[in-house]
């Protein structure tokens, strides 16, 4: 019989930190920032049918990266507690913070436990309120934790880099447009600070708007209107769009 | 609903256990719905009134309600748990939506509203009885459509018109001779304010307008642009001019004999 390997729990930790942040990292990256109006997410997803971003409820949205199965369930099961809580009590007591909080006992739970692998996720999960006073914005990493975040944020890919030029350039009552061009700005950079082109195809677009009438806040920015507001924020990002695409190639199963 | 019926089946209307009963229940029962497609759309209206035996309950009760975005529910029956069903209706659309991500067809949605009156048959048969009318936009054929059900949940398109609640047959009668195929929206809701005012006149558990107290029917209709709740205002015009010709025709508008 071999004798087991003795691993430190903190070598343990580490050691699954280390893999759900490397797999995090190779995929590709989500921007949510603040804008007047609501709150914007911006994903770069070629993909039609698999999204990142998505409603959870009245006011809440939710965006992820890392493995789309892992963050798929909790999606689902987020949408599931929201619904449940809105039916059980009332629809104004379904809040973020409840909602975050359940994702970083089910992500601590996941991570802690030796019995499975780390989700290889990151999450964000955001509530739009009355004023850009009363927005909510929450990253959940990997391991459970929750970071309050204010203003924009970005999670997957190199993260990094691109929260650092988005807090230089990120203001207070962006419009739209502006903060549309700032959060596709942020993802075309690549790793050598030079830039890709990122069209309309590649992007996954969506907002939790605060002026609709109805009590659905969430939308997404599709076809004709994504190309018409990448078109109005201005000069030479939307020249590069027109040019050849970027060409990575994808992965399948981490995004 | 499978999930709510998983985890906390006690939120479900059919799973509380009912006290043994004596006789049928006194709950809030009587209305009339009523609903007709026309060019575009359907239009789906019904009374204000709740009765419990001879006494009137509530005067302005709502009957009618969005589903979601293009499809809506008016309800018969026993008030309290007609309500609580539409609400569990409500969700259950909002739900397949947000986790499928594309929107039930509305087959799928007539289907759904079918098993949950299903569900209630225990209760129905101890005279807590749900009678729904659903109405929606269908979204591929483009056109309105109009599903009725038995108490126990067996559903049927219905076509122009249909009519449901203790003053069904008065209405229908009415919207035999007033209804057309090709109706504009303001006439459709127009001719169910008249067939609603004719149900009113004849059964006791109908309201009619109170003009006194400005109480109209809730008038809905559903097109490609959604469902939209007429506002008092618009509802007070067509209820108005219905009036003041019935001050001349108390019996309504005469249609020819052949």
């Amino acid at each position: 019989m071999t004798t087991p390997f003795y691993v430190s729990p903190q070598q343990a930790m580490a050691d699954r930190a280390e893999y759900a942040r490397k797999g995090i990292a190779r995929g590709r990256s989500v921007v949510v920032l603040q804008y007047s109006d609501g709150i914007l997410f911006v994903a770069e997803n070629p993909s039609r049918a698999l999204h990142k971003v998505s409603e959870i409820y009245d006011r809440i949205a939710f965006a992820a990266v890392g493995k789309y199965n892992e963050f798929e369930n909790l999606r689902i099961g987020g949408v599931r507690y929201a619904d449940l809580r809105g039916y059980t009590y009332d629809r104004d007591d379904v809040t973020a913070r409840g909602l975050a909080n359940v994702y970083a006992q089910t992500l601590g739970t996941i991570f802690s436990s030796a019995a499975e692998k780390p989700y290889e996720v990151e999450l964000i999960v955001a509530e739009v309120g009355e004023g850009p006073a009363d927005d909510q914005i929450y990253r959940l990493p990997h391991d459970g934790s929750i970071v309050d975040e204010h203003g924009s944020v970005a999670v997957g890919g190199n993260a990094d880099q691109i929260s650092t030029y988005l807090d230089q350039r990120h203001r207070d009552g962006m419009t739209l447009a502006e903060a549309l061009k700032l959060a596709v700005d942020s993802l075309a950079r690549d790793n050598n600070g030079g830039e890709r082109s990122l069209t309309a195809e590649q992007l996954e677009v969506a907002v939790l708007d605060r002026k609709r009438p109805q009590a659905r806040k969430f939308k997404r920015v599709l076809g004709g209107q994504l190309a018409r507001l990448l078109e109005g924020a201005g000069a030479a990002a939307e020249s590069d769009a027109e040019s050849e695409e970027s060409g990575d190639s994808e992965e399948s199963g981490e995004e | 609903m499978d999930f709510l019926g998983a985890h906390q089946p006690e939120l479900l209307p059919g799973n509380r256990p009912l006290p043994p009963v004596q006789g049928v229940i006194e709950a809030p029962h009587g209305t009339t719905i009523v609903a007709a497609t026309f060019a575009g759309g359907v239009a789906l209206a019904g009374d204000r009134r709740a009765t419990m035996g001879n006494v009137i309950a509530q005067r302005d009760i709502e009957k009618v309600f969005p589903a979601d975005e293009y499809s809506a529910v008016g309800i018969a029956g026993t008030a309290g748990l007609a309500v609580e069903m539409v609400k569990l209706f409500q969700l259950e659309l909002e739900h397949f939506e947000k986790v499928e991500g594309t929107v039930l067809s509305l087959e799928g949605k007539a289907n759904r509203l079918s098993t949950m009156i299903r569900g209630n048959l225990g209760m129905a048969m101890q005279g807590l009885a749900v009678v729904p009318l659903f109405a929606g936009y269908d979204v591929d054929r483009e056109k309105g459509r109009i599903f009725s059900y038995d108490v126990t949940g067996g559903r049927s398109e219905e076509r122009g018109f249909a009519a449901t609640g203790s003053g069904s047959t008065f209405a229908r009668g009415a919207l035999k001779k007033l209804y057309r195929e090709d109706l504009t929206e303001e006439q459709a809701a127009t001719a169910v304010i008249q067939s609603l005012y004719d149900a009113a006149d004849d059964d006791s558990a109908t309201g009619g307008p109170d003009l006194a107290r400005r109480i109209y029917p809730i008038v809905t209709v559903i097109t490609e642009d959604g469902f939209r709740r007429f506002t008092e205002t618009e509802v007070a015009e067509i209820v108005r001019a219905v009036h003041e010709r019935r001050l001349e025709e108390p019996d309504g508008p005469r249609a020819a004999l052949l």
